[in-house]
């Protein structure tokens, strides 16, 4: 497998200029006869097809949801980070590029950093004109915040909602394309197989989930936008529906997946309830402008927070990290928190929690200032938990958010499969070991509004295609493959659900391959998942049928996909003999305990090659080389 | 506690559905309604029945996927809350609640308590937008928005899209939601070259769906999940009216 990232030479800023002149064409008149498929209609995927629909394409559009509004970006809640520099204090796209980079920690290409970083205006422009109702200063011109440790303010937000402003903004301009006819969109559909033909994705085959009907859908070229794949975990932010089949099913056609063991944990979540609890709810970062975190300092110490005496807690993050106090990034919080409740001094119930304490700030600032700030966090805290942070402390721990692993793609967003193209979340291209906050929703637009649309072109004007039709037998092939699978499912008849087995599964992963890994929690992970994921297919049932709605089934399908994944992960962890970023192994730390990167040994993005059912895969490594950025080791202290 | 369910149960859009009674003995207070019927299903299932199919994806009051009648309220009692974010405190040891879909011709139920409502995405598609073609747009600040005006319309653009203020209507009328695009689109300068097409593609295709007339009754406004006013319909009518007339 040769992995040629295709990124032009030559000055950095003008790369993407170049590439886009060095693009072929189609003729216009000639678009509508070429159809694409976009799987998926989130940021990446909407912004997608509805431009690709606007050339002039013929474009399918897939979606498991009901309706493509539904996507999981609605979920997001921060902002967008863009370079545009209106307050005058320092920005600049270079800025955003360094920031990025470092952010992650140096394992990812530079000249896509760069050049999201340089898209970043465009999609501001795109979304203003489509009417986002983004935050104004009274003059009428656009607001910004900081966020995420950037010194300088570049978040473009509407109020905690700006996921769905933007994904909104991505559905409206789909419907148009919809009603125009240009974009035919398959809502309660999901891809179930990829379809490779001499070598080329030439189609889908789907899953209709109302009917149960499975069906072949041909095109010229396949882009998959389907998001990450945090539900490996069980427990997440991400939505119920999020999961990895789509690009776990490419991946056995061939699609080279990248650093899979890069995912990121939040640190400010509301903890675990209950053993029926279904999903994390995240609460936006910047409480930690205000809160004080901290913990009790002796072990097993149960009594009320207000009971606790000031000389009795431990704010730990303060004492560690003096300069930058409750403000270190995320993956330092997060792993923080993790380590005081290791020792028995978590708080809540489970234990499982550390304290996020206002009464500081509500001392200093009064409560109104508080409730300005933070008053719909607040009440939404109130909501799930009952308590009132006001005047009890609120617990918080972390949670898996995003994932910064996906396919591997060139610098065209295109994977090892010629005419199948990767964007947003579910590909690995900008974000390295770790993702800064405000930086998704900026890939997932860039990619779908101002990349693909021309990489996509560019290949179907170079590329000589087959006539076939969807009776080719590898439509069939892959039909019949995913019929068997659907019966094999139904017919185990077992004695455990699949969110027993989900369930499992995820706190296998959480525990060895989450915030802390070590060589030996990795190995022990792979046999683990092995022995649940062979119980699996002799002992889960999955109720009803095959020809009608059945989420039973739907779910059991994309926890098989989990399960292989899952051991994927712990397979990359374990190669990876360095901490960066996210990925923290407990062997490679400095002294007073933080990260330590191996520049030397692994400053390469690793690609894993599917090799067949028994066959261990194939690790092939893209060397990431540093022009216009000396990596440096992070320091919070 | 223990709580009695009373639950929509119907097999597809062609057979006739009918209640059935389920037990859950072990609710935790701080279960969503969604977590409860997870529970429910995980039984069920392992009883060999069908598990009760229910719509959901975020499990945070986003997303706009969730949503069912609980004792006749659509997204239950608790004001501004989706059924994902209604916790079991809200309810009263050994309590039977009545968990029925969305009811309403333009939503045809397709599976227990799952309906279809497509024709909300059709009245988007009817003009629900601001043409602007991808790489078209000039610098975000050319366009000033007085802040008045950005937050008026992020207040209508919060609408998730669930369908709540359908279900509650005596007509089902899509009023609030049509009325919510067409504020939010309306009150931006960007919006106003298409302001009375928009208002005219909408409302007609909303009519040519199976939706009902409103006829200010406010029962929307009184369960939507994201607060969204009335005023939104006022907005809707009088810019229809404007394009009618001309």
């Amino acid at each position: 497998m040769l992995l040629d990232s295709r990124a032009p030479s030559g000055p950095i800023e003008k790369l993407w200029d170049q590439a886009r002149f060095e693009m072929k064409l189609v003729n216009p008149a000639n678009k509508r006869k070429h159809t694409i498929i976009v799987v998926g209609s989130g940021l990446a995927g909407a912004s997608a097809a509805a431009t690709l629909g606007e050339l002039g394409y013929n474009v399918k559009c897939f979606c498991f949801q009901d309706s493509p509004r539904r996507a999981h970006s609605i979920a997001a809640q921060g902002g967008i980070n863009a370079a545009k520099n209106y307050h005058g204090d320092g920005d600049s796209v270079f800025r955003l590029f360094y920031d990025t980079l470092k952010g992650g920690d140096f394992r990812s290409r530079e000249p896509n950093v760069y050049r999201l970083a340089q898209i970043s205006v465009d999609i501001i422009d795109q979304c203003v004109a489509q009417g986002v109702p983004f935050a104004r200063e009274y003059g009428g011109t656009l607001a910004n915040r900081s966020f995420g440790g950037a010194q300088v303010s570049r978040t473009f937000y509407a109020r905690g909602q700006t996921g769905q402003q933007l994904l909104l903004g991505a559905y409206q301009a789909l419907e148009r394309q919809v009603d125009s006819g240009r974009v035919k969109m398959f809502p309660r559909t999901e891809m179930l197989d990829l379809v490779v033909v001499d070598g080329q994705a030439r189609g889908i085959v789907t899953r209709n989930l109302v009917t149960g009907r499975i069906e072949s859908h041909l095109a010229d070229a396949v882009v998959l936008a389907t998001g990450g794949y945090g539900n490996v975990y069980f427990l997440s932010t991400n939505a119920k529906g999020s999961n990895c089949t789509a690009i776990w099913r490419a991946y056995k056609h061939g699609a080279a997946f990248a650093n899979p063991c890069f995912t990121q944990i939040h640190p400010t979540c509301i903890p675990v309830s209950g053993d029926y609890q279904s999903k994390l709810t995240l609460m936006s970062e910047s409480l930690r402008n205000d809160g004080r975190i901290w913990v009790p300092k002796k072990a097993g110490d149960k009594r009320p927070p207000n009971q606790i005496p000031e000389d009795e807690r431990d704010y730990y993050l303060e004492r560690r990290y003096p300069s930058f106090g409750n403000l270190v990034p995320r993956d330092v919080a997060s792993r923080n928190a993790k380590a005081v409740c290791d020792e028995g001094r978590g708080v809540g119930e489970t234990g499982l929690g550390v304290y996020l304490d206002f009464s500081d700030a509500i001392r200093q600032f009064g409560v109104e200032v508080i409730r300005e700030r933070y008053g719909n966090l607040f009440e939404m805290y109130q909501r799930i938990t009952d308590e009132d942070p006001y005047k009890v402390p609120m617990r918080i721990y972390p949670a898996i958010h995003y994932a910064m692993g996906g396919l591997w793609v060139d610098y065209y967003l295109m994977s090892t499969i010629p005419g199948l193209f990767v964007t947003g979340e579910a590909n690995f291209s900008d974000h390295g070991a770790n993702r800064l906050g405000a930086s998704a929703l900026m890939q997932g637009l860039s990619d779908g509004y101002f990349i693909l649309p021309y990489t996509v072109g560019d290949y179907i004007a170079r590329t000589k295609l087959e006539k076939i039709d969807e009776r080719h037998p590898e439509f069939a092939r892959a039909q019949a493959g995913v019929a068997e699978l659907t019966a094999r499912l139904l017919a185990i008849q077992g004695h455990r659900t699949v969110d027993w087995f989900h369930r499992r599964l995820g706190k296998i992963i959480w525990d060895d391959c989450g915030m802390l890994r070590t060589a030996q929690s990795l190995k022990s992970a792979i046999g683990q998942i092995r022995e649940l994921r062979e119980e699996y297919w002799k002992d889960v049932k999955v109720a009803g049928s095959a020809d009608d709605l059945n989420q039973s089934l739907e779910k059991a399908g994309r926890v098989a996909d989990f399960f292989e994944l899952g051991e994927l992960m712990c397979l990359d962890a374990l190669d990876r003999n360095e901490s960066c970023g996210a990925h923290f192994r407990e062997e490679y730390q400095t002294a007073d305990g933080e990260a330590q990167r191996n520049d030397e040994q692994f400053s390469y993005v690793a690609a894993w090659e599917y090799k067949g059912p028994d066959q261990a895969p194939v690790l092939h490594k893209e060397p990431l080389t540093f022009e216009y950025i000396h990596p440096s080791q992070r320091s919070y202290k | 506690m223990k709580l009695i369910l009373h639950v929509w149960r119907q097999k597809n859009p062609a057979e006739t559905g009918r209640m059935v009674r389920y037990e859950a003995n072990d609710v935790n207070p701080d279960m969503s309604s969604l977590e409860l019927l997870d529970v429910v299903n995980e039984e069920l299932t392992l009883k060999g029945e069908e598990p009760i199919a229910f719509e959901h994806d975020c499990r945070e009051g986003i997303c706009g996927s969730c949503g069912f009648m609980i004792n006749g309220i659509a997204h239950g009692p608790q004001a501004a809350t989706t059924v994902c974010q209604l916790s079991m405190r809200h309810f009263k040891d050994g309590e039977e609640l009545y968990i029925e879909p969305w009811r309403a011709k333009a939503f045809p139920i397709i599976k227990d308590l799952v309906v279809d409502r497509s024709a909300f995405d059709r009245i988007i598609e009817a003009g629900g937008y601001i043409s602007v073609p991808t790489g078209s747009a000039p610098d975000g600040n050319v366009i000033l928005v007085p802040k008045d005006a950005s937050d008026r319309a992020m207040d209508a653009a919060a609408c998730i899209g669930c369908g709540a203020c359908v279900a509650a209507c005596p007509n089902a009328s899509a009023a609030l939601f049509t009325g919510a695009k067409i504020a939010h689109l309306g009150l931006l300068p960007q919006g106003q070259p298409e302001r009375r097409q928009r208002a005219l593609s909408m409302v007609r295709q909303f009519n040519t769906e199976q939706f009902g007339s409103c006829t200010n009754i406010g029962e929307c406004e009184a369960v939507c999940p994201k607060e969204i006013k009335l005023e939104v319909i006022a907005r809707m009518n009088r810019d229809f009216i404007h394009a009618s007339l001309g």
